[in-house]
């Protein structure tokens, strides 16, 4: 067991949703409440790491942040180490990577709050920081719960984007879907069998988790 | 028509627009009165009462309540729904789900310090005869309950006008008639212009002071009920009221 890439795993699933949070609600409630004409065309790019395959997403991350890029380049001159192959990169990355996963999910969740409870909020005087603390949140917490539990699952087990981004340093960039891919390029297949089991364990967990609160969601409708 | 002092205090709203719902509305409603908007579905009851609490915004026009103005699309001033005091019962009834009765009447007393907050929202919940029913969510009580706990909610924000949509559509009869005879009893205790939407011409007359008629979107004629029903102003008129011809 590698459990130096479980850490890096566990450290970049954290982040990812502790940083992803307040941004997917954000832009999830924008997204189910407001009307105009570019909105299809924003939740298609928002869709799009769902259907591109992780190596064509991890190659347009690594043009845009290696080192000839302006993003890549301001890196260099501030931190002096090079953003592409470092655990940032694949933070960035796997923020970007988690967008569908954790928006879609807290988008339907606010939509589903019935229009006239949100007016009545309204016209009973909450300002729009109380409607999303009072109404928005406790009403659509299954699906940002949900949103969340992909969004840690996913991370733990996204190999594509980690590989082309940041590749396989281990304490850095090594996660624990890459160090079962380098377990098995070793003949390995105990090691890779005992992480293996691991990820399916949590994968297994985490998604029975959404489908509970899936659960609790349709028995309140 | 009401004049003088009363203006200041009463509710005054003329707006319009051509699309997508179109609407020349003009209203007013004196402190104490209580005006019935009737007409066919789909005549714009609904899209009135919204102009009023700020849920929609109409192409053009103003509406004024208790001396403030609340919108005047021509000036630029369009206050938002939250800070227009209106007290609106959805037909829905539209009770926050996660809260208990005691609570949802609490969440429109944001205007109180917190020790004055329940006592208010304790005492408007006897007010309308739910004070053990406190702790129970909207989904544990009856239609006319909610419709109650609705009642006080809208009045707790010490509105300057209520606003009622459809709120006895969704109860049964003899609800109905009991809670029509509330809304009576409430109305000796407090003051305020009332305006409740209603598709059903007998609650009208039976409640109101004035009706005030609507078709697709435009307000038709406005007097007291036995005028209206007696003399309609137009065929439009007798046509939307449904009456008979003479």
């Amino acid at each position: 067991m590698d459990w130096q890439a479980l850490e890096v795993s566990l450290r970049l699933g954290a982040l990812t949703v502790l940083i992803l949070a307040p941004i997917a609600i954000a832009v999830a409630r924008w997204l189910a409440f407001r009307r105009f004409a570019a909105r299809p065309l924003i939740e298609a790019m928002l869709a799009l790491p769902l259907v591109l395959p992780p190596t064509v997403l991890g190659y347009y991350l690594l043009v845009a942040l290696g080192g000839n890029s302006p993003i890549g380049g301001g890196w260099r001159a501030l931190f002096g180490h090079s953003l592409v192959f470092s655990f940032e990169a694949l933070l960035i990355g796997s923020l970007i990577v988690n967008l569908p996963f954790a928006i879609q999910p807290m988008q339907r969740s606010f939509q589903a709050i019935p229009a006239d409870i949100r007016e009545a909020a309204m016209v009973s005087g909450f300002a729009p920081w109380r409607l999303l603390w009072r109404i928005d949140l406790p009403l659509a917490w299954p699906g940002i719960v949900t949103g969340l539990v992909l969004t840690f699952a996913h991370t733990l087990g996204e190999f594509g984007v980690v590989l082309m981004l940041g590749g396989s340093i281990p304490g850095q960039t090594r996660t624990i879907a890459v160090a079962i891919y380098d377990r098995v390029q070793a003949f390995d297949m105990g090691g890779a069998g005992a992480m293996a089991a691991l990820l399916l364990g949590l994968s297994l967990a985490a998604l029975a988790i959404v489908y509970s609160l899936s659960n609790r969601v349709a028995r309140r409708d | 028509m009401w004049r003088g002092v009363t203006d200041a205090l009463g509710l005054e709203a003329r707006f319009s627009q051509s699309g997508p719902i179109p609407l020349a509305v003009e209203l007013t409603c004196a402190p104490g009165e209580l005006v019935a908007l009737v007409g066919p579905s789909g005549s714009g009851k609904t899209t009135a009462l919204r102009v009023i609490a700020g849920l929609t915004r109409p192409a053009q026009g103003y509406v004024r309540c208790a001396g403030a103005l609340w919108l005047d699309i021509s000036a630029g001033v369009d206050i938002p729904a939250h800070r227009r005091k209106v007290g609106f019962v959805f037909q829905s009834y539209a009770l926050f789900p996660h809260m208990s009765a005691l609570a949802n009447i609490e969440a429109a007393l944001s205007h109180l310090a917190g020790a004055a907050r329940a006592a208010r929202a304790h005492e408007l919940l006897e007010l309308v005869q739910l004070a053990d029913m406190a702790q129970r969510k909207p989904a544990a009580l009856s239609g006319g309950q909610q419709q109650r706990v609705a009642v006080a909610r809208a009045l707790a924000r010490d509105p300057a006008v209520l606003l009622l949509d459809e709120p006895f559509s969704a109860v049964d009869r003899r609800t109905r008639r009991f809670l029509q005879d509330e809304l009576q009893d409430l109305r000796a205790n407090i003051r305020m212009p009332i305006i409740l939407v209603t598709h059903d011409l007998t609650e009208a007359a039976a409640l109101a002071d004035r009706l005030c008629v609507l078709d697709k979107g435009e307000t038709l004629q406005t007097g007291a009920p036995r005028d209206v029903m007696a003399a309609p102003s137009s065929a439009r008129v007798r046509e939307a009221l449904d009456l008979p011809e003479v």
